[in-house]
């Protein structure tokens, strides 16, 4: 059904009886064609691409919880295209254009919201990285604006610009930087899939993925086998433990990121406001709730909690750089799982076994790359070829040090990124 | 997390840097080739259970630690200085 | 109304309209003493709301405390305690409470239902960000920031125990009677402001005689036990691993500011055991209407008349699922209170309507088959008590259902050494709660060797509990589940009817329990709803879950101290005072501060002093501290094997007495850091590092020492802060220098790269010949209590030869003209071979990095390279961070081939010059490229040359 300020209105005089499930319930059948493994933003939105725009219908997802229940459903919900290497630019770019029209193509109001994203910097050093990071922005297509630190205040009065730590000399302005509302993100792919055909089944974990001379045939699951011709591993968090299924090992180590809400307050930041030098980012929700996290929590981990010191280093930099946030209190902190690579980059990519594909190693990043992802990911399996914008991927990059795209420069350690 | 180093004691876990998998104590020859080095710098078994990892006393003694802990308890069973650990 | 004769002496304010309180009580006792009932907004539909609890669960009364910057938002009236000139408001609401315009939002409802905003806003498309998201926003939230910076002061501590004891009830109590007694460290954390628990709020016996007379003995055992640290207005926050919690204690918020007190402690508490004894919290049932102001929970009700003295209303009804319903009628009877109805749901009463605007008027009660108004001005309910199983819960418990008491218990184990007591434990009468936390902490101690002292236990209440489930009364109207978030139960079933049928799905849609209050007077209610909309039992449908903190934290207290400079530490040099009274403007390199350049009279803009100071450097001398660069003493027989593996070069060459410049890679191949190391002695070296990366680099060496080559016989020390060390550059160096110690040198006994000991006035000092500006130059280090005397006496030396002082501007410009990389260049992402090094890298040794390196990607002739930069056009402007492009190439990311790292007008040159990484840009020199720094409006042609732009051939630096 179709949703609009109309039918809002009529259901709301009827007692809202109208309202349809948003998706259904299928029994897994036999066999696919194509077979998701994973519920998650990327994987709902890979199965919606795939139908949208390759108009293939016989498709499962399989996640072994609920729908949109990982890191799409447990994060800082910012979405952004401000990426400065050649892999990243082109990939985010389009990813971002995806969001744009998001709320259209999907029928469902993700409040996707453009309020512009600063990143400070607080050296000359960081002012020149930042400017060749912004100019690789605008080469691509992108926006960005060099702010002064008087260019900040204008934005961003509230900053402590007399006493805090490490002096605010400017910031890089992405004003197409912004939020959206996580859950609805996986809520409106799941819907617009269903709608087209795709069977999303719950509670449905994968057990084993079967493979026959290098050719992947399909997987076991807790609610029995299923065949399928294509199985694409959209697991992030849980890459490592899915393709080792498939007998692989992938470059990937596991660390919780944390992220924090308080308590509702009346507006009071109107940006999303990046502070690199001090880990810390924050944005106010829609409901008043200040949104934050902060770094790695550093060390491997499936614990989906963080720890004590990352929290209070979080609280400290928040305090330097905005004071006025201290009576703010925290209401709520979680920790997701983060599929972090040698590079700091992800992986979209065939694998050496024919018909198995991986969609991993977003590190703290997957959340503004969902319907990138998904679209690239849908042209991969549905064509055999490689979507451009995501084409510098791939798995190989490590062993060849061919296209590393190593945005932070601290190599191959992957709690670093 | 609070570890027990074996010089210092018992600490929180502020005071150490996390360096990785203990992977890293079997470094190939030069010559082993590029898929043994791909493996060595790059691949993990990325456990969710049991695992070994590299710890440095930074803000303490200054001793490698390999300790062996659960990724999703964050149990840690076994803690020994990585100069004496067993490769 | 008050019940009781009391020293009504405290006066405060609530919406600015005076009221009078009793010292020690709640501002919501204060309130509703007071008669004051509406207190607040409800957050979507700005409905009338009071108070509702007595604890810190309080979903309703919020309040703010406080004017301009102090004003400290979403405060719970039923936790802050009343004090002399407490100034109180309420929230989200305008232009007053009584008469609050959002209210409209109350008569919109039926299309306000759980996640409306998802199916609509999305025409026209502009609108969303134009005009609908900020209707919604500035509608939203509770309590605002001030905006301010916070004035007040917080801190932060840590703390050790073997016991950990959580909550003071009776259970918490006796858990701490019976360790203390044991002779454990015990430490008794209580979020009220007194000993006690629920015995506070109840009329109960123990062992004859009142349950406070029992409170105040073992309090006060407890307080004379050395042994014992009793943490009141402590909330333990959260239970993270190997028996560390986190803890808020409200210091000074009770009272008016006074210098020097910290509004609130965060605590790290390390125990090696624990026992949580939170006790449990009441639920609600979801009746039609039941969120007036007036409708509070029947144990909340108990502690106004009980504990405080406080009727909350005049005419009080009761409507529950257990024997508490009784119990409150007897308390409010024996206290003088009139009831007018009990209203028990196991005898088959409902109240299945409320009236009343602002304040409850009257029910509406159906009864055998019968249904009557009654008029009341206070409906107490309860539907049952929740086990408080939150901390439980922060590790990954999840708890589990426990039908006898129709709710979730803690699952044993959820947090390692945490043991659960009383209440929060499923045990819910007194002398249970006893008995249970005297034998679960015997164990606790017993499993830590500690022979647990024997406490006799004394005789206490044991009244039944009879819960007969009851989550919801069908009939007309909103039955509010979530009163923080207003969800009701229509809401609920509308997730359901939506297929959002998983908790976490209908949690999400609803956004039910996920309020400040995190959903403890709601989630299991909630569940409930959920579980009959969908046709499943509770324990199928789900569990809930909480996570950290168990009430809101102030990051002002979790982030105490790192206000202004506290975030990190600030370094200083021996000559930061010195160059401070200079004038030189100082500038932060990573935790350093360095000089950026040293004005003289008639300077009026950096450039000028800059050009100066690289112009002295050239022609006299100048002085640069360099104390910041890392320096790291390497001792041991394999030190030289040590420097072999860590560098791309061989050190094991280098000689007593000289300097080698090193080059370091990670393992992935990539160039670490540079820097020289100097041969004191034998198998005695010191490396210097970048300032950037000095602690990476020392903690690099312990790696390969401890993990990667445990063979090695070396040690590293960082010696960075012993040592003060300048930089003496420019023709006139070793004049300096020779005026200063105590044997002159000379080209022949120290060339360049030359090191050795030197005495300054018989102290001991090192000299190095090594040079960052292509000058003849030299570093001299003395034991850093020397640095600032030294300081000044080069800088008067130099002075007298036109020469001084020269900083951070300087110096870089010196650095680009002879093409020197700092981590401007070195950013992460180069190797060897692109910074035009690839010959530094023996291949005749293994080291760090050397196979990664040779990764075919690695080496490939396309990779951008090292290049320098020079204007040739009529723009003479250079910027760091351009891109660079094929002259003529439309500035795309297609078409990037590079980009310019470093920038600097060269006084020397008399132009711009700069560095870069350029594709094939080796192969490039002399070829016209064009920069654009769209983001500073820059469009240039340049000529790409050799990096080394003065002195190529290195003559100066030999003197």
């Amino acid at each position: 059904m179709g949703y609009s300020g109309f039918r809002v209105i009529k259901e709301g005089l009827f007692g809202q009886k109208g309202w349809k499930p948003v998706w259904r319930n299928p029994e897994p059948k036999a066999e696919y064609d194509i077979v998701i493994i994973g519920g998650g933003g990327h994987g709902l939105s890979t199965a919606f691409y795939l139908a949208k725009e390759h108009g293939l219908k016989n498709i499962a997802v399989l996640e072994k919880g609920y729908l949109g229940g990982g890191n799409v459903g447990r994060n800082t919900t910012i979405v952004r295209a401000n990426y400065q290497l050649p892999g990243n630019s082109e990939f985010y770019s389009h990813s971002l254009k995806l969001w744009e029209n998001l709320e259209n193509e999907l029928n469902y109001n993700v409040m996707h919201s453009q309020r512009g994203l600063i990143n400070l910097f607080h050296s000359d050093g960081q002012r020149d990285a930042f400017v060749r990071r912004g100019n690789a922005m605008i080469n691509q297509g992108d926006d960005a604006e060099l702010l002064d630190r008087d260019g900040v205040r204008k934005h961003l009065p509230y900053l402590d610009f007399e006493n805090t730590r490490f002096p605010i000399y400017g910031g890089l302005l992405h004003r197409r930087g912004g939020t959206a509302r996580h859950d609805a993100v996986a809520w409106g792919y799941a819907r617009g899939a269903d709608q087209r055909g795709v069977d999303l089944i719950q509670n449905c974990e994968v057990t084993g993925i079967d493979i026959e001379n290098g050719v992947v045939k399909g997987v076991q699951t807790t609610r029995g086998a299923i065949r399928a011709k294509k199985v694409a591993i959209v697991t992030a968090g849980r890459s490592g433990q899915v393709a080792a299924l498939a007998g692989m090992r992938l470059p990937i180590e596991s660390h919780i990121l944390q992220a924090f809400v308080t308590e509702g307050l009346k507006p009071v930041i109107d940006h999303v406001v990046s502070f690199g030098m001090g880990h810390f980012y924050i944005s106010q929700s829609d409901k008043g709730g200040l949104v934050f996290g902060g770094d790695l929590d550093f060390y491997s981990s499936y614990a989906s909690r963080g720890n004590l010191p990352m929290k209070e280093h979080v609280m400290d930099a928040a305090m330097t750089l905005m004071p006025m946030i201290g009576k703010a209190k925290v209401l709520r902190s979680w920790g997701g799982i983060m599929d972090m690579t040698p590079d700091g980059s992800p992986i979209i990519d065939k694998t050496h076994i024919e018909g198995l594909f991986v969609d991993c190693g977003w590190c703290y990043g997957g959340f503004k790359a969902v319907p990138g992802s998904g679209f690239s990911l849908a042209h991969l399996i549905a064509t055999g070829n490689h979507h451009e914008p995501a084409a510098k991927f791939r798995l190989d990059r490590f062993r060849t040090g061919r296209g590393l795209m190593d945005e932070e420069g601290t190599g191959a350690q992957h709690n670093l990124h | 997390m609070r570890i027990n180093c074996p010089v210092c004691g018992e600490r929180d876990r502020r005071e150490f840097y996390y360096g990785g998998d203990a992977v890293a104590m079997h470094r190939p020859a030069p010559d082993a080739g590029v898929e043994v080095w791909d493996s060595y710098v790059h691949l993990r078994e990325n456990p969710a259970g049991q695992t070994r990892d590299l710890w440095h006393h930074e803000a303490g003694c200054g001793a490698w630690l390999v300790v062996t802990r659960n990724t999703v308890t964050h149990a840690i069973s076994d803690v020994a200085l990585a100069k004496e650990a067993k490769r | 109304m008050r019940l009781r004769k009391a020293a009504v002496t405290v006066p405060f304010t609530f919406d600015g309209v005076k009221y009078q309180g009793v010292a020690g009580e709640t501002l919501a006792a204060a309130l509703l003493a007071n008669g004051v009932k509406l207190v607040a907004r409800s957050f979507k539909y700005h409905r009338p709301r009071g108070v509702m609890g007595a604890g810190s669960e309080e979903p309703n009364a919020l309040v703010t405390i406080g004017t301009g910057a102090e004003a400290d938002p979403n405060v719970r009236a039923t936790v802050q305690e009343v004090y002399e000139g407490l100034a109180a408001f309420s929230q989200n609401a305008w232009p007053t409470l009584k008469n609050d315009v959002m209210a409209v939002n109350d008569f919109a409802a039926p299309f306000l239902g759980a996640g409306f905003y998802y199916k609509t806003f999305m025409w026209p498309k502009a609108f969303w960000e134009k005009l609908y998201e900020p209707i919604i926003r500035r509608a939203a939230g509770l309590g605002a920031l001030s905006g301010r910076s916070d004035p007040d002061t917080y801190e932060k501590a840590f703390a050790f125990c073997d016991v950990l004891v959580i909550g003071a009830g009776p259970a918490g109590l006796m858990a701490a009677l019976v360790a203390g007694r044991s002779g454990a460290d015990v430490i008794l954390a209580e979020e009220d402001t007194a000993l006690g628990g629920r015995l506070l709020s109840e009329i109960e016996e123990i062992d004859g005689a009142p349950a406070l007379d029992w409170v105040a003995s073992v309090a006060a055992e407890l307080s004379a036990m050395p042994n014992v640290r009793i943490m009141t207005r402590t909330s333990v926050t959260g239970a993270y691993d190997q028996g560390t919690f986190g803890a808020l204690e409200r210091v000074g918020d009770f009272a008016p500011r006074r210098a020097g007190l910290p509004r609130a402690c965060f605590w790290r508490i390390v125990a090696k055991r624990s026992v949580l004894c939170a006790g449990s919290l009441e639920r609600s049932i979801a009746f039609p209407n039941n969120d007036r102001p007036g409708v509070m929970m029947a144990g909340a009700v108990r502690a106004y008349v009980n504990r405080w003295g406080v009727a909350p209303g005049h005419k009080v009804a009761i409507f529950g699922n257990t024997d508490d319903v009784a119990r409150t009628a007897r308390d409010l009877r024996a206290a003088g209170v009139q009831v007018v109805a009990e209203l028990d749901s196991r005898t088959g009463a409902r109240v299945i309507d409320t009236a009343g605007r602002h304040g409850l008027q009257s029910i509406k009660v159906a009864q055998n088959g019968k249904t009557r108004k009654i008029e009341a001005d206070c409906l107490a309910v309860t539907g049952g008590w929740n086990p408080t199983v939150h901390l439980t819960c922060h590790m990954n418990g999840r708890p589990v259902w426990d039908p006898e008491i129709a709710s979730f218990v803690p699952s044993a184990g959820a947090v390692p050494n945490l043991v659960t007591a009383g209440a929060c434990h499923g045990v819910f009468e007194t002398m249970g709660c006893l008995a249970d936390a005297a034998q679960i902490t015997e164990a606790a101690l017993r499993n830590m060797d500690i022979k647990a002292a024997k406490v006799v236990l004394p005789q206490a209440d044991q009244s039944p509990y009879n819960i007969a489930p009851l989550w919801m009364v069908e009939g007309k109207g909103r039955k509010w589940i979530d009163f923080q978030n207003d969800v009701h139960v229509k809401d609920v079933r509308l997730a359901a009817q939506e297929n959002f049928r998983s908790v976490e799905h209908m949690k999400r849609y609803t956004t039910q329990g996920m309020a400040p209050d995190q959903g403890k007077s709601s989630n299991v209610v909630a569940l409930a709803v959920l579980a009959d909309a969908t046709g499943r039992g509770i324990p199928e449908t789900g569990t809930t879950t909480f996570r950290p903190p168990f009430v809101p934290v102030p990051i002002a207290a979790m982030g105490a101290g790192s206000k202004g400079k506290g975030f990190a530490p600030q370094r200083f040099t021996t000559s930061h005072k010195a160059s401070v009274a200079a004038g030189a403007p100082m500038i932060e390199a990573g935790l350093w501060y360095r000089p950026s350049y040293f004005p003289i009279a008639g300077e009026t803009t950096w450039r000028q002093s800059c050009d100066r100071e690289v112009g002295m450097v050239r022609n006299a001398v100048g002085i640069v501290d360099v104390s910041t660069l890392g320096k790291i003493d390497i001792q041991g027989p394999d030190a030289a094997k040590l420097l072999d593996f860590v560098y791309t070069n061989t050190f094991s060459t280098l000689k007593v007495g000289k300097v080698r410049y090193g080059l370091m890679l990670r393992e992935d191949g990539h160039v670490l850091d540079d820097g020289t190391t100097a041969c004191l002695g034998e198998n005695h070296y010191v490396m210097t590092t970048t300032t950037a990366a000095a602690g990476l680099v020392l903690r690099h060496l312990e790696y390969v020492l401890q993990i990667v080559r445990p063979d090695l016989d070396a040690k590293v020390i960082s010696v960075t802060e012993q040592w003060a060390q300048f930089g003496i550059a420019g023709p006139k160096s070793r004049d300096v220098i020779n005026g200063i110690i105590d044997t002159p040198i000379d080209d022949a006994s120290f060339p360049y790269m030359a090191c050795g000991e030197v005495s300054i006035g018989g102290i001991g000092a090192r000299l190095f010949r090594i040079s960052f500006s292509g000058e003849q130059a030299y570093e001299l280090a003395v034991p850093a209590r020397y640095g600032a005397s030294l300081y000044e006496q080069l800088v008067a030396d130099a002075a007298k030869l036109g020469g001084g002082p020269y900083g951070m501007e300087a110096l870089n410009v010196l650095r680009i003209e002879k093409g020197f990389i700092t981590h401007a260049e070195i950013h992460g992402r180069v190797t060897a071979f692109d910074i035009g090094m690839d010959r530094m890298v023996s291949r005749k040794k293994d080291c760090i990095g050397l196979t990664m390196a040779a990764r075919e990607g690695l080496m490939d002739e396309t990779r951008e390279q090292l290049v320098g930069l020079k204007p040739a056009g009529a723009v003479q402007q250079m910027a760091a961070g351009a891109h660079l492009f094929e002259a003529g190439a439309e500035a795309v990311r297609v078409n990037d081939q590079g980009y310019v790292t470093s920038v600097g007008f060269s006084p020397t040159l008399g132009c711009m010059i700069g560095l870069g990484f350029l594709e094939r840009g080796r192969a490039r020199h002399g070829e016209v490229i064009r920069m654009v720094d769209h983001l500073r409006g820059i469009d240039a042609t340049l000529e790409v040359c050799d990096p080394v732009f003065f002195d190529p051939e290195g003559g100066r630096l030999r003197g």
